[in-house]
């Protein structure tokens, strides 16, 4: 019983990361921008995470300074194909290459650097009730500051105007520019929106997580938050849920490892892939659910002139 | 206030000198970062220019290391330009040098003495039909369930290399071979010829530059392939031009899923010999990068792949003759690619300095 | 915030397109020497490859260590050193490796298992050159091989291991089956038994050398499980840092990591290349140099158990010592009969000794791990 509450536990803090920046993610692809360069963005901040939260003493810092960086990227991906119209997917992945070099050259003084004790985190009362306190309520803040984002996102997304614009651009950016809106302007806020996102889940990989600065220490995770966006079929609720389910695959398998139990790895890790790919035949297969979910205009670019 | 306006028709002039903005805008902030580190910026910025074309061995490993990124850029020209947008040419390529690696590693098994010309051609079927493969996976799903090609293909990249890895630790390993996750050396059966004996450019760099002019007469002088272009998978353009759109689908998908997998067979039976989990080495993103500098254009993606190729070789020159450490050429590398994305913008488009009192309504 | 912060950041900032303003201090790691000495004899030239980045904290890290360690033992004007980092283990190898040749390197060393095809092919080539290849075993008249007994490490973790356990369960973050994980994960165990018969260790792979956030979780799957001291083979400090933050024990591994863990830290089982280094340089140097197959461990100080923790009980010290100095003396063989394997099945028998052969094709945990070798036969 109590591993398994530890089990949860784990889940929860190992999805966090992904969901956040999943989160920032699924913001630049409502808004019809999708960016291959989240690892590249995922690592810079990550690093100014960590020497920010090392120089300055303050893991909030860290935080701060984190999605400073992820913005900073952010905006040079976002200045280049929102307004010099580049292609994404080039752009995306010249700013991955970018950012993992980047993010190792700044680095190389903070390798073996540590970080301050971290206090053990506890919501008062709640973290002393049997089961649900050791898996729901020891976490550290930015946990919960992720299912907080996320209903933030939805709600934004749903039930504002500006989030009503939001995804009419990412529909029909032609008729949101006829009806007299900034589309560029409305897809770069939304893409340094989401480049912030990604760096407060970089600055929680270096920060709080593992927490270490090592270059290319992101490992994958930004190439695994743009394929929860697609899981997720571009909502926000399900971005959490998916986060935790591939967290929660990967500690699952961890965890029957642990215990003795063989299990094919490598067709374990390709769960989560398979599975995205069977999502998205699913839901793509009926034209009014694919109408329903993914932003018409994902990818291409804008020219207001055309 | 910069802004910037669409031209009329593309610049002539700027489609020249882009890249020549490009590089100036490059080699000024690589140089100021160089001289920045203590380096003396002529002499590192001449590992990247100048020592990768240097000499015969420098310009066939330049070959070499292009032939991969040639193979595999000429596909997603023609996929982009059809706009589909086939991002995991990574996993195609692992693809091809899976079945390509693994027809050797049958061959070698088998201790079948064929002549090294009689299994060039079967290495390039094979790697053909394995990245063929892959990317028909793609098609299917895009052309019956219209599922996103860029989504699908990408995640397509991961199964590619994990399949790769459990062949490699498990049914394929050479089992002399201390159980270190390697298939055993491919005979010499299976070697694809060299060029010139002692250098390590083989005839598949060949094949690359001719399926590079095959590419180019297909772009541009059959009706089939101008028509790709105009068509695209649109499927109300396409009806206009009188061709179905999973046609289109499915042609740009197995040409270039093919092309990337005869790269990965290639990599696997020519410079490396055998199977390992390091196939992977990211040939296919960087061909989408090769892509776009080279416009999308058989001959661009020549001459793209000679641009990353000479900055990959002289980022590793640079370590060992000036000094510079690897994160350092990784972030110049990063600048050039975007600043060459980024001016290409001039072709279609004109700067123009606006007053900051005026600004014009969006 | 210091002045180091904001200088990186001013750099960033340079890059990203503004202005070149305060950057002024090198940034890079000790370049390599390039200055040739005036001396007379000419210094001997030589040249690593690594695969990581120098900066990985870990495996390449060691090896540079060991490089510098080298040659500021004998002077830069006897030997200088170049190196190229981040290579990958691919065709890309051949080519640096020759062009480093090229340079007129005399001794060339690859440092890693993925260079061995390349430098096999390169040495075929440059007779006069000699090449040293780490982990390896395929040699010529100008190819040697060299590796750490890492398991005597491992070995003397286990001693620690076995005494300080409350749980009597340790855990083990392993990053690929290979062969020396393998012994290294058995020779854990065997430490631990030696002195605890009732240890039983738990295996998690990671399927990486490096991926410091799934080494965390890894580590987190072990401690849930209620393994209480966890020993890890892979090149970060997760492991590490996660037993700290979880009040139980770990080990440094690759270099000294008491740093980042000062209650968790039992101590580290650290790579010493300095010593096999020196040794080549100089046998390259008189031209005693000569094709051989090293293995070294405790006993030369290419590995060693570093910064035991200050709180170790007496009797631990004790235990550990006596392990060392065993293994130093040969008084205590890792790999000794009778061994069983956790099927029951004995794999070596009594009073026999493991030869390299038997070490180097490990495939089975022997008795008290727990699991399944992945993909073993």
């Amino acid at each position: 019983m109590n591993e398994l509450a530890l089990l949860i536990a784990a889940t929860l803090a190992a999805g966090t990361p992904l969901a956040i920046a999943g989160l920032g993610l699924l913001l630049n692809e409502r808004a019809g921008v999708v960016n291959l360069g989240a690892e590249g963005m995922l690592l810079v901040s990550a690093v100014a995470g960590f020497a920010a939260a090392h120089d300055g003493g303050s893991e909030w810092l860290g935080f701060l300074a984190g999605a400073a960086g992820g913005a900073a990227v952010a905006a040079v991906f976002g200045w280049l194909v929102v307004w010099l119209n580049t292609n994404q997917y080039a752009t995306g992945l010249a700013v991955s290459l970018f950012g993992s070099g980047f993010s190792a050259f700044v680095g190389i003084g903070y390798v073996g650097k540590q970080l301050g004790e971290q206090p053990p985190h506890r919501v008062p009362f709640l973290a002393d009730l049997p089961f649900v306190g050791p898996a729901l309520f020891r976490h550290h803040p930015v946990v919960y500051l992720a299912i907080a984002l996320v209903a933030a996102a939805a709600y934004f997304l749903y039930r504002t105007r500006a989030g009503l614009l939001l995804r009419a651009i990412g529909e029909s950016p032609q008729s949101a520019h006829a009806l007299g809106y900034g589309v560029r302007r409305i897809r770069f806020a939304a893409v340094v929106t989401g480049g912030a996102l990604c760096g407060i889940a970089g600055a929680y990989l270096s920060v709080v997580y593992t927490p270490l600065w090592v270059e290319g220490m992101v490992a994958g995770r930004g190439w695994i938050a743009l394929a929860l966006t697609v899981f997720a079929t571009w909502r926000p609720a399900r971005i959490l849920l998916g986060a935790y389910l591939f967290g929660g695959v990967t500690m699952l398998q961890l965890h029957l490892q642990a215990r003795g139990v063989h299990v094919p790895s490598q067709f374990m890790a390709m769960l989560p892939y398979v599975s995205t790919i069977a999502v998205l035949a699913l839901i793509s297969r009926n034209p009014l659910w694919i109408r329903l979910n993914m932003p018409a205009s994902l990818g291409k670019p804008f020219f207001p002139g055309a | 206030m910069i802004r910037l306006d669409v031209r009329p028709t593309p610049s002539l002039a700027m489609s020249v000198l882009s890249p020549v903005i490009a590089l100036t805008v490059t080699v000024t902030l690589g140089g100021l970062l160089f001289l920045a580190l203590g380096k003396e910026p002529g002499r590192v910025l001449s590992m990247f220019l100048f020592e990768p074309f240097n000499g015969a061995r420098a310009l066939t490993e330049l070959g070499l290391k292009c032939t991969p990124l040639i193979l595999c850029a000429l596909g997603l020209g023609l996929c982009f330009r059809a706009n589909v947008w086939n991002i995991g040419a990574e996993g195609q390529f692992l693809m091809g040098a899976i079945t390509g690696g693994g027809l050797a590693l049958w061959v070698t098994n088998a201790q079948l003495a064929l002549s090294p010309w009689a299994f060039f051609p079967l290495v390039v079927l094979a790697g053909a039909a394995g990245g063929a493969a892959w990317a028909g996976i793609v098609a299917l799903l895009r052309d019956r369930f219209h599922a996103n090609e860029i989504l699908v293909s990408l995640m397509l990249v991961y199964v590619a290399d994990l399949l790769l890895s459990w062949l490699v630790f498990g049914p394929w390993k050479d089992p002399r071979g201390f159980n270190f996750p390697q298939t055993v050396n491919f005979s010499a059966s299976t070697e694809i010829p060299r060029i010139v004996p002692g250098l390590r450019l083989h005839w598949g760099f060949v094949f690359a530059l001719v399926a590079a002019i095959l590419m180019w007469l297909f772009m541009f002088r059959t009706y089939r392939g101008v028509r790709l272009q105009i068509g695209g998978p649109a499927p109300a353009a396409a009806r206009y031009a009188g061709f179905s759109a999973s046609s289109a689908i499915w042609t740009t998908l197995l040409l270039s899923g093919g092309l990337a997998g005869i790269a990965g067979a290639f990599e696997a039976v020519g410079p490396m010999g055998q199977l390992t989990p390091h196939v992977a080495s990211g040939y296919g993103f960087t061909a989408v990068i090769v892509a776009f500098v080279g416009r999308l254009h058989p001959i661009g993606a020549l001459l793209g792949s000679v641009v990353l190729s000479a900055l990959v070789i002289g980022g590793q020159l640079a370590q060992s003759r000036v000094g510079l450490p690897a994160s350092v050429s990784g972030v110049f590398q990063g600048i050039l690619l975007l600043s060459l994305l980024a001016c290409d913008t001039l072709i279609h488009h004109r700067l123009r300095l606006v007053g900051w009192s005026r600004r014009t309504a969006p | 915030m210091n002045r180091s912060f904001t200088r990186r950041i001013a750099l960033g900032a340079l890059l990203l397109g503004a202005t070149l303003a305060a950057c002024s201090k090198k940034e890079a790691p000790p370049a390599p020497a390039a200055a040739p000495a005036p001396a007379k004899p000419e210094p001997l030239k030589a040249a690593f490859i690594y695969v990581g980045p120098v900066g990985d904290a870990g495996w390449s890290y060691s090896h540079d260590l060991g490089r510098r360690a080298a040659v500021e033992k004998l002077g830069a004007d006897k030997v200088t050193t170049t190196f190229v980092e981040k290579v990958p283990e691919g065709p890309d190898a051949e080519r640096v490796l020759r062009d480093l040749v090229a340079q007129g390197n005399k001794l060339v060393f690859a440092t890693s298992f993925g260079f061995m095809e390349s430098i096999v092919k390169v040495a075929k080539d440059n007779p006069e050159v000699r090449f040293e290849h780490a982990t390896g075993y395929k040699t010529s008249d100008n190819l040697r091989v060299y590796e750490a007994k890492f398991y005597e490490g491992a070995y003397l973790a286990g001693v620690v291991a076995g005494k300080m356990t409350k749980t009597n369960t340790l855990g083990f973050v392993g990053s690929f089956p290979i062969p020396e994980v393998l012994r290294n994960i058995n020779a854990y165990t065997l430490g631990a038994q030696s002195v605890n018969p009732k240890v039983k260790t738990r295996v998690v792979w990671v399927n990486s050398w490096f991926d410091p956030p799934k080494e965390t979780e890894a580590a987190q799957s072990l401690l849930n499980q209620g393994a209480d001291v966890l020993l890890q083979n892979t090149d970060s400090t997760a492991v590490l840092q996660a037993a700290e933050r979880n009040g139980k024990l770990g080990f440094g591994w690759d270099s000294d990591m008491s740093a980042f863990a000062p209650k968790a830290h039992l101590g580290s089982v650290a790579l010493n290349w300095a010593v096999y280094y020196e040794k080549s340089f100089r046998e390259a140097m008189d031209n005693t140099w000569k094709t051989e197959v090293t293995k070294w461990g405790v006993k030369e100080g290419m590995i060693d158990y570093v910064k035991p923790a200050s709180f170790l009980p007496a009797d631990v010290q004790q235990a550990l010592e006596t392990a060392r100095e065993g293994l130093k003396t040969g008084a205590v063989a890792v790999f000794k009969g009778p061994l069983v394997d956790n099927a029951g099945k004995e794999v070596l028998a009594k009073d026999a000794v493991a030869d390299d052969a038997w070490k180097g094709a490990i495939n089975f945990y022997v008795k008290g791990v727990e699991g399944k070798v992945p993909s073993g036969n």
